[in-house]
């Protein structure tokens, strides 16, 4: 086997990184892929309490990493998803425990196991951000069609380019498509024209990504919330697959009534 | 929104899309707005020097294709009374 490095990253906090980590490892794991994510943000660890795993940690990356624990032991078995696993990271420690080689490292033995390797990189550009995307072989950047995200996303793939990356591809996530019909939202050709860069996942704003994070359960684990579907895809478009973005409007009232009567 | 906006109808997010291509330039670029008209300004003294140009009509600006930028500049040249001479 030869995994993937997939690293998600976004610049600004609050994004929906780790929701996005979280529900693109669910749906390829889910297709019975082999998926181990690592959370990357030493210190202020959150990956675990998303996927619903916080009470079962017992050794995190640092133990790999300083040799307290085999790379095996650390790696959380979801029971839900029994090719699911999570590598979370230290709580009491900081980025400095980790360095971008060891993650290189621990990627390359992750690499021989498993078919996907999801990191979930902190926010920033220092070196909880550098170490997250060592180790890439592709970079996810996660933006919201909002002035200071789109700005970050920027600078990110500007980083990226500089270190000659692969170029990212981009999911713009919480996209709100009322907003954006009433001209108060950039949309998806506007951020699309601001970056240049691949658009590979539109994922729009949902109540259930909160609900879904307060059961522990991601929402691509089941049901037919939106943004899970979205989540879905963008794990589909991974797999080299060709799906077309979901059709984001006819969200109102009114638009749902018209479609409802065109039908009959 | 200023008082123009408002008369105009014109949408937040086209003022954020306007917004951000500019912010967008200066921070790839690290060209800051007032260093492209110091730059304005010495390129018309040096081109001066060789041929005569408006300085009011000189235009500079930065293009971009994806995510390449390019430094545009649009200097129309003056007619001299060298053409007389014939």
């Amino acid at each position: 086997m030869t995994g993937t490095v997939i690293t998600v990253t976004s610049g600004k906090g609050g994004v929906g990184k780790t929701t996005a980590v979280a529900n693109i490892a669910v749906a390829l794991a889910s297709d019975g892929k082999k998926v181990v994510c690592i959370d990357g943000d030493i210190g202020l660890r959150n990956l675990d309490v998303i996927m619903g795993l916080e009470n079962r940690i017992v050794y995190d990356i640092v133990d790999i990493i300083e040799g307290r624990c085999r790379t095996r032991q650390a790696m959380i078995r979801d029971k839900r998803l029994p090719e699911l696993f999570l590598i979370p990271a230290a709580q009491t420690r900081d980025k400095t425990a980790v360095s971008p080689s060891d993650m290189v490292r621990l990627c390359d033995e992750l690499r021989a196991e498993v078919d996907w390797i999801l990191i979930d990189s902190p926010a920033g550009i220092e070196r909880g951000f550098r170490n997250s995307v060592a180790p890439a072989d592709k970079v996810l950047i996660v933006t919201n069609p909002e002035m200071s995200a789109v700005r970050d996303a920027d600078r990110v793939i500007g980083l990226l380019e500089a270190e000659e990356k692969p170029t990212p591809s981009l999911i713009i996530n919480r996209l709100n498509p009322n907003m954006v019909k009433r001209g108060d939202m950039l949309s998806v050709d506007d951020v699309y024209d601001l970056l240049r860069i691949d658009v590979i996942g539109i994922v729009p704003e949902d109540e259930s990504v909160i609900v879904a994070s307060n059961r522990g359960t991601p929402l691509s684990m089941d049901g037919k919330a939106k943004a899970g579907q979205a989540f879905r895809n963008i794990a589909r478009r991974l797999n080299g697959e060709q799906v077309p973005f979901l059709d984001l409007e006819a969200t109102s009232l009114w638009d749902r009534l018209t479609k409802l009567a065109g039908r009959k | 929104m200023n008082f123009f906006e408002r008369l105009t109808g014109k949408k937040s997010a086209k003022s954020a899309k306007e917004r951000l291509q500019l912010v967008l330039i200066h921070d790839r670029t690290d060209l800051s707005p007032a260093a492209l008209d110091a730059m304005k300004d010495d390129l018309i003294a040096v081109i001066s020097r060789y041929v005569e140009i408006d300085p009011d009509s000189v235009r500079i600006d930065v293009a971009h294709e994806g995510r390449q930028q390019r430094l545009v500049a649009d200097i129309p040249l003056r007619i001299t009374g060298r053409r007389r001479a014939n």
